[in-house]
């Protein structure tokens, strides 16, 4: 019933939640940048805009494709906020970005084709740090169920503050964030246009818009899982962690230049040995 | 035991008449075809009798004539490399062989090996597992080959003719893992194992160009390095433990520290085998060969044997240095092999670092000695026999009807060839993808070496996992691109081509779904058996159950995109080019107002990932981690 309960708020709040998040995240860069910003509720005007839209597409198998982005993103929060196994919770988040590339790549089109190649590099630069989060759960909770390390007797933080700081950064990448938005960000690039969605149009950019909205509230879910544990104050914890790491993530998006991609793998691999894996050895000698 | 000796006889037997029948006829087509389905059919047979029996068989404990026979075709072997090794004047391979031999016919001709009793024959659930990967992925292989090699000659006309004699090896090749596998007495693992070196060899060189001669040597140097080990291995155990079956061997209790010499030769025999650094590159080279032998030495047989004997050593590696040594080689060679992958842009090339990469995640596993990891091992091996076959034969007959294996030549092949496109696709998500097959063994893989606290380990899986995912992933989008007013080609792939990939592609989704059943019904048997005790349930059921919701929901989401999109004709436009489109999305206008092709090129990143850069300091690696931890294991023993 619990799991039922969660999948239906998730279906329902997510993409509001992740819409309002959108809001606030241009109305507090406009406010860094000394702008007015457009109201909270921009983002929803855009994607009802788009959804009047005409379908364009540049062939038959790319609307498909991006149709798998979305249901199997949708797919990744239900499993998470249901308690699911936070290893298969990855794997499919995994197969969703992997359907959004082969989006782009049917494209056959340069920019998309590029901004193709870079999300696959990022995938693989972000990947490690990815396991390891999952890795550092089940090894101070005894359980890859999201279930059971929301409900330990201490909040995972404690134990894993390296991973914790490793995630904030390629939470980085995976939110589209300056200095990693090599694939695609909400401002067009100069070298590649919009890079990963450079086809995508109309209704179908409203799928994908939609899919980021319920990838961003899954990704500061398990920001939030960080802090959770058994006293139900600590939800309140964990949501005071995730409004400050978008803030913070906001922040950094605002301050740094778009990085070159060599500089991105090296750093975040470095990024990932030194917060992540020590982190999990000196967890492997205390525990 | 009838049946027993059909599957190890058989292939033999087929093969004699074979070399006969030296051109390609319909008779021969025929004929082969009878001998494939005669070989899965009795391996069927076979492992749906044994698992109704649900106990294990032994056999044959007495033996003194097939003894006599099995010494004579083994100095029948030796003078056979001899002869090789005189003719293209290789004097190690000679030397090699020689030593090895002379060991086996001495253990004989003193009678040391005499009077040990123990069943020659053993059938448990692990052998029916390998019976069933060789019988059916094996014989698939070969019905392809039938199409295949037809094919192969009308393009290769500076090769000549020998398929005769390649048929024969094919046949062969499968009798012989069928001996290895169904054998217990170490003398004749040898043998067979010393067969499939030989098989492989002649294999590689079947075109007799320079490149390919050089290749098959180095195959036979290494691969007979190993058999160097193994024969070691067996004379120890013979004068020291008066031990001479395998079954014996792993159950030794009392061997004290000297036991891991004896351990370590033969992991070394297994590590050789099965490609792994600094081994690795006989395999790589042995891609010059008709796909065909690419298939079967990558898939179900050769590599596998090396890991199939590392398996059954396992329980012999649990907490000491070789299984460390054997658990680390495996790791490194994950990694360092699948970032290699990533600068590949020959089909076969890829593939074959992918097989060195996967053998090193199972060897790994083999390494830590615990049940979960042996676990996930045997899963893996099955997965990817079936997978990597299906990949390799799909890259032949794609190379037969496009005159190119080269990936970036498979752009837009969805829309040249739909059907290998798709059988690919099928393919190359079996290798990585959740919820396929070999994600599974890998997320039960990285359980358990969290589970034995190895994180030297945990930190290769994660990040070969990473590079992983980027070479097939980038290969997916290959074939995925559409590309415009494209013709669809003619395809060249025959009949028995089909049965053969279509056949395989359905196993690898079969794999999928039925793996909880091979898990409960012959893994789990076979590891309660060789580890005893109760199993900790590796990947629950619940899980289990939303993998196979995963697997649905790809299936209806064509009709949920209609769904979403509907009432809205869409709209179909050209790719976006900055305007300057010539037309279509395949030629653009450059500055000079000249139109220009397009050309979409994947990312290979040489700089760091390149052969150049890697693949020397890889093997230097893994060899100075064999050297150091086998010294270890040496110095502490004496």
């Amino acid at each position: 019933m619990y799991k039922a309960i969660a999948i239906l708020l998730y279906i329902i709040l997510g993409p509001l939640l992740g819409g309002l998040l959108a809001g606030f995240d241009r109305k507090l860069t406009a406010r860094f940048q000394g702008r007015k910003g457009p109201p909270l509720l921009q983002p929803f005007y855009d994607v009802k805009k788009l959804f009047s839209k005409q379908v364009v597409i540049v062939n038959n198998v790319q609307d498909f494709l991006v149709a798998g982005f979305l249901i199997f993103v949708v797919f990744t929060g239900c499993l998470f906020f249901s308690g699911g196994d936070i290893l298969l919770v990855f794997f499919a988040l995994t197969l969703a970005g992997i359907f959004l590339m082969m989006s782009a790549s049917s494209a056959n089109s340069p920019y998309s084709s590029m901004g193709s190649q870079r999300e696959l590099l990022q995938m693989m630069a972000y990947e490690p740090m990815v396991l390891i989060v999952a890795i550092g759960f089940y090894m101070c909770t005894g359980s890859f169920s999201v279930y059971d390390i929301a409900r330990s007797d201490v909040p995972s933080i404690v134990y894993l503050p390296g991973i914790f700081i490793g995630f904030l950064y390629i939470l980085t990448i995976k939110l589209r964030k300056s200095p990693f938005d090599l694939s695609t960000s909400h401002h067009a690039h100069q070298e590649m246009v919009k890079g990963i969605t450079t086809e995508i149009s109309g209704t179908i950019l409203a799928l994908v818009e939609l899919a980021h909205w319920y990838e961003n509230i899954f990704l500061l879910g398990v920001v939030g899982l960080f802090f959770l544990y058994a006293p139900l104050w600590s939800a309140g914890m964990a949501v005071l962690a995730c409004v400050i790491a978008y803030v913070l993530e906001v922040f950094i998006d605002n301050i740094f230049p778009r990085v070159k991609w060599q500089f991105m793998l090296k750093l975040t691999w470095m990024v990932t040995m030194v917060a992540g894996v020590l982190n999990l050895i000196i967890l492997d000698v205390i525990k | 035991m009838n049946i027993i000796a059909l599957l190890i006889g058989f292939p033999f037997l087929a093969a004699l008449f074979l070399f006969f029948m030296k051109k390609q006829s319909r008779f021969r087509d025929i004929y082969v075809l009878v001998g494939c389905v005669t070989i899965a059919v009795a391996v069927v047979w076979f492992s749906i009798r044994d698992l109704f029996a649900d106990k294990t068989f032994s056999y044959l404990t007495h033996t003194h004539v097939l003894d006599l026979v099995m010494m004579g075709a083994e100095i029948g072997l030796f003078l056979l490399i001899l002869f090789f090794a005189i003719r293209y004047k290789k004097p190690l391979v000679a030397v090699l062989a020689a030593i090895q031999s002379g060991m086996m016919v001495w253990l004989d001709v003193t009678g040391k090996s005499e009077g040990m009793e123990a069943p020659h024959i053993f059938v448990d659930k692990l052998t029916i597992m390998m019976c069933l990967m060789i019988g059916i992925v094996g014989t698939l292989i070969c019905l392809y080959a039938v199409g295949y090699m037809k094919e192969y000659h009308v393009h290769h006309k500076e090769v000549k003719d020998r398929s005769g004699f390649f048929f024969a090896m094919l046949f062969i090749f499968l009798g012989a893992m069928f001996g290895l596998v169904l054998s217990n007495n170490l003398m004749w693992i040898y043998f067979f194992w010393e067969i499939t070196s030989l098989c492989s060899f002649l294999l590689i060189g079947y075109t007799k160009t320079e490149e390919a001669i050089t290749n098959s040597f180095r195959a036979l140097w290494m691969n007979l390095l190993g058999g160097l080990g193994f024969a070691g291995a067996i004379t120890f155990s013979v004068i020291k433990y008066d031990v001479i079956d395998l079954r014996g061997f792993v159950a030794i209790d009392n061997g004290g520290k000297l036991l891991l010499i004896p351990v370590l030769l033969l992991a070394i025999a297994g590590l050789t085998k099965s490609a792994q650094l600094p081994f690795s590159r006989w395999l790589l080279g042995a891609m010059v060969a008709p796909t065909p032998t690419s298939a079967l030495l990558h898939s179900a047989t050769m590599v596998k044997a090396g890991v199939y004997l590392l398996i059954r050593l396992s329980p012999m590696f649990h907490g000491n240095l070789v299984g460390m040594l054997v658990s680390t080689i495996g790791g490194f060679t994950f990694l360092a092999t699948s970032m290699l992958a990533i600068s590949q842009s020959d089909g076969k090339k890829v593939l074959a670092y992918s097989t060195i990469s996967n053998l090193g995640l199972i060897t790994a596993c083999a390494g830590i000695g615990m049940h979960e990891a042996v676990w996930a091992g045997i899963l893996l091996m099955l997965f990817h026999a079936v997978s990597k076959s299906l990949m390799f034969l799909s890259v032949g007959a794609v190379e037969n009807s496009l005159g190119s294996r080269d990936i970036e030549d498979m752009h837009g092949l969805i829309v040249k060839l739909p059907g290998l496109a798709f059988v690919m696709i099928i393919g190359i998500a079996g290798m990585f993808l959740a919820p396929f097959g070999m994600l599974i063994s890998k997320w039960a893989a990285l359980k358990a070496f969290v589970d034995t606290n190895s994180m030297l380990l945990v930190v290769f899986l994660v990040f070969g996992s990473a590079t992983t995912l980027f070479y097939w992933t980038k290969w997916l989008g290959k074939l995925l691109a559409v590309i415009h007013n494209s013709a669809h080609l003619k395809s060249k792939v025959g009949r028995t081509q089909w049965i053969s990939l279509a056949s395989q592609a359905i196993l690898v989704i079969l794999l999928c779904l039925l793996f909880p059943l091979i898990s409960t019904h012959l893994v789990e048997p076979f590891l309660a058996d060789m580890f005893g005790g109760k199993l900790p349930a590796i990947i629950s059921a619940g899980n289990t159950k939303i993998m196979v919701m995963m697997l649905f929901a790809i299936v209806i989401m064509p009709i949920g995109v209609r769904l979403l999109t509907f009432g809205k004709k869409p709209k179909i436009v050209m790719s976006y080019m900055g305007g300057a489109n010539a037309g279509d999305d395949r030629n653009f206008t450059d500055s000079f107002g000249e139109e220009k092709n397009l050309y979409l090129a994947n990312w290979y990143m040489e700089d760091y990932f390149g052969e150049k850069v890697l693949l020397r300091p890889s093997i230097w690696i893994a060899l100075a981690i064999l050297l150091v931890l086998s010294g270890i294991v040496v110095g502490g023993v004496l």
